[in-house]
């Protein structure tokens, strides 16, 4: 059985001080880390002889305009191993000046179109990635809605009046 | 034999031996209210609904809809019945405009009608944006007897409706208003 | 074809015609979004060698309602109305996962008989879901009765859930803390009816489909995916079950009491369409069983968890009391501000782990809501799973996968 603990100090000793901020919300070891580290972190996870975290659950980005401009998106991957039954977010912070960060579509295939679908929504461009395009939107959408400063509302339409519905 | 079998009534006209005379539209409004061949075009839960009602409790087939029709071109009305996104409105103005007159269109659920509890950047405000429709059925979904209520308004539209209305200087404007020539 | 040719096939021979040219061209078809065969709205543009596939390119997006934007605005008892139109044929499942997701960010404790009584939902939800697609399957390699049959089972779980929260399809089912209301008796008598009557039907059901000799030779081989290639496209549910792979989050992160019940993972060969199928059908059989032992046993108690701030309180006690008067105030104008954290919480929907990723800054709606949904991950795998079969392999396999437009768009 791993335990959060052990899982962290062994990615500790391998990646130094590439990985920080460790917490574990509600049980599930959360950790940061680079994006130059990402892949190696996936491919260290995926074939370590004893954690074999071999399942990609989920990979979706999170837009924090309030805070400092080096921390302002987050490419979040939560990550599950069958046979240990053991669950690990990582997360990695970019900045909007630079929002790129290398696809792990190559580890696992299902990245394909949930980076994807974090391109639609927040604009962070996943180099390396057979096609990346608009998967949900229309695809002359000139804008990223999911960030924080759109607004949910077709500001365009016609029939439904803002005062009468409290906007 | 079964004696109570319900058989519709004859249109009024001036009847003889061996022959009978009313006026045409009116046979062709009886003939068209008690065939109507849908095309169901289901995208959403509504869209589940829709299939209760064509399944065997809520039997749509017994208003004479019993073909539905996924091609366009050989169906009576378009049964809309779900979202409509914004990236789908091209493709069910393509739809209606592939359907033969005289076609009817019914808007199944509150998003059909008017967007529905989605006011947002990504879907159509109802499809009467992009096509003239006949029919609203709100609901969210509807029940099966509401789906069937509207059905049976558009039966009645078919039944009362005059020959000429689709060749008529107001049907041909209210198209314009949608860019459909 | 010219007078001479016309003449020696009269006579039985194939003539070529030597001035026309003969290219072997590759056709591309356009299925969907708008197709009978497709159950939603999504498009594949298949590259084909006369009869045999050779690539696929999808496109979806065309239901994208922007849940997760909708999300963004809204009170979280606002947000199950949003979460019944993701997988609509199985509303309850994603309704008390969501619930459960909060309960979790806010530390409340949900007591046994609610619990059952959502174990109990949860699985009626899983029975119509794979009813849905195990019927659909059929009527798509052609046998429409088969559906009409166990399409009426279905709405026997419709009255069900009217008796439980008054909807049929999209049921906004249970409260942040419970259920809103206690199994009434006509709720017992309608479940018991339904675990009495529905086996005989679903024995027919199988009699007709199982050993069906058309039915086999149109499903086994057909659409199959190993399951290495399975888990790293991300698949769960029935369609990585069938690929061999006994993933259940039911058994692997227990929720909501399942630990108290005894029931298999049915598990396949293959992958492919039959083993699919296969999989639901037993997997039918399993809910029943749950749905009977949650029924033998169900615990006696309240039905919902005593939280005051988040559930609304009894309407004695807001007639009677300052306090619940107050708190009744603030959960409907929606004043309740939950904590700050961020939360991870999966449950097994009819198509695999449901997942809800939710952090709050300590308002009154999310900051951010992100469904992990299953439907959308393993779509992503259809081109690979009907290259080099047939179009009529290629809607098999797609029926079999049971995609739901609201799951794949969001």
């Amino acid at each position: 059985m791993l335990s959060n603990q052990s899982v962290a100090e062994e990615i500790v000793k391998k990646f130094g001080d590439d990985v920080y901020d460790f917490e574990e919300p509600f049980g599930l070891l959360t950790l940061t880390t680079t994006r130059e580290q990402i892949i190696p972190m996936l491919e260290y996870l995926k074939n370590h002889s004893d954690f074999k975290i071999g399942f990609l659950t989920d990979i979706t980005g999170v837009h924090f305009p309030d805070t400092t401009p080096a921390t302002e998106y987050c490419v979040v991957y939560h990550l599950h191993s069958f046979i240990h039954n053991f669950r690990i977010r990582i997360k990695v912070f970019l900045a909007e000046a630079d929002l790129h960060i290398p696809t792990v579509s190559e580890v696992y295939a299902s990245a394909n179109w949930m980076e994807r679908e974090t391109f639609d929504f927040f604009g962070i461009i996943f180099d390396g990635h057979p096609n990346l395009t608009r998967i949900l939107n229309m695809e002359e959408m000139d804008y990223h809605p999911m960030r924080r400063e759109y607004p949910l509302e077709d500001p365009t339409r016609q029939d439904k009046i803002d005062a009468l519905f409290g906007r | 034999m079964a004696t109570d079998i319900k058989i519709v009534e004859a249109p009024e006209g001036y009847e003889g031996s061996g022959f009978f005379a009313t006026s045409f539209d009116k046979v062709v409004g009886l003939a068209r209210s008690h065939s109507l061949w849908p095309l169901p075009f289901a995208t959403s839960c509504c869209g589940i609904e829709f299939m209760s009602t064509m399944a065997s409790r809520y039997d749509l087939a017994r208003f004479g809809s019993e073909r539905p029709s996924f091609s366009p071109r050989q169906a009576d009305m378009l049964l809309v019945a779900g979202t409509i996104a914004k990236k789908m409105a091209p493709v069910l103005k393509q739809v209606y405009l592939q359907m033969a007159e005289p076609r009817w269109v019914i808007a199944i659920g509150a998003c059909a009608s008017s967007g529905g509890i989605f006011d947002t950047y990504s879907v159509l405000q109802g499809i009467d944006r992009v096509i003239p429709v006949d029919v609203y059925v709100p609901g969210c979904p509807p029940r099966p007897e509401q789906i069937l209520e509207g059905i049976m308004q558009v039966r009645e539209l078919t039944h009362n409706e005059s020959l000429r209305r689709r060749n008529s200087a107001e049907y041909q404007a209210l198209l314009a208003s949608y860019n459909i020539q | 074809m010219t007078e001479a040719n016309i003449a020696k096939t009269n006579s039985g021979t194939l003539v070529k015609d030597e001035s026309v040219q003969y290219v072997n061209e590759l056709t591309t078809l356009n299925l969907g979004p708008t197709h009978p065969a497709t159950h939603g709205i999504f498009q594949n543009v298949l590259t084909m060698d006369g009869e045999k596939i050779i690539a696929g390119e999808q496109t979806v997006g065309y239901i994208h309602r922007a849940f997760e934007k909708i999300a963004e605005r809204r009170p979280f008892y606002q947000i199950t109305t949003l979460t019944d139109r993701m997988n609509y044929c199985s509303s309850p499942i994603n309704n008390m996962g969501w619930h459960m997701t909060v309960e979790k960010l806010l530390g409340v404790e949900v007591p046994k008989r609610a619990q059952y009584i959502r174990v109990i939902m949860m699985e009626l939800a899983r029975i119509a879901d794979h009813i849905v697609c195990n019927g659909i399957l059929g009527v798509d390699t052609g046998a429409f009765t088969g559906f009409l049959y166990i399409y009426e089972y279905r709405e026997k779980i419709y009255e069900i859930y009217e008796e439980m929260c008054g909807a049929r399809l999209t049921t906004n089912m249970g409260r942040v803390g419970g259920m809103e209301r206690d199994l009434s008796k006509e709720a017992i008598r309608k479940i018991n009816e339904f675990l009495k009557t529905f086996p005989p039907i679903l024995k027919e059901f199988e009699r007709l489909f199982n050993r069906n000799r058309i039915f086999m030779d149109r499903t086994i081989g057909v659409g199959g995916i190993s399951a290495e290639r399975a888990m790293s496209y991300g698949f769960t549910g029935p369609n990585l079950r069938a690929a061999g792979v006994d993933y259940d989050v039911r058994v692997m992160n227990p929720y909501s009491s399942y630990e108290d019940f005894k029931f298999d993972i049915p598990v396949g060969q293959h992958g492919d369409t039959y083993d699919r199928f296969m999989v639901r059908n037993e997997e039918i059989w399993q809910s029943l069983s749950i749905i009977e032992q949650a029924m033998k046993n169900l615990p006696e108690g309240p039905h919902f968890a005593d939280a005051p701030e988040y559930y609304l309180p009894p309407k004695q006690e807001v007639y009677r009391s300052m306090e619940a008067l107050i708190y009744h105030f603030k959960i409907v104008m929606g004043e309740i501000d939950a904590p700050v954290g961020e939360v991870y919480h999966a449950v097994e929907g009819g198509n695999g782990e449901l997942g809800f990723y939710l952090i709050s800054d300590g308002g009154r709606t999310p900051y951010r809501l992100h469904f992990r949904r299953p439907c959308f991950i393993y779509y992503q795998a259809y081109p690979e799973m009907c290259v080099g079969s047939t179009i009529s392999d290629a809607i098999v396999t797609m029926s079999s996968l049971n995609v739901i437009a609201g799951e794949l768009d969001a």
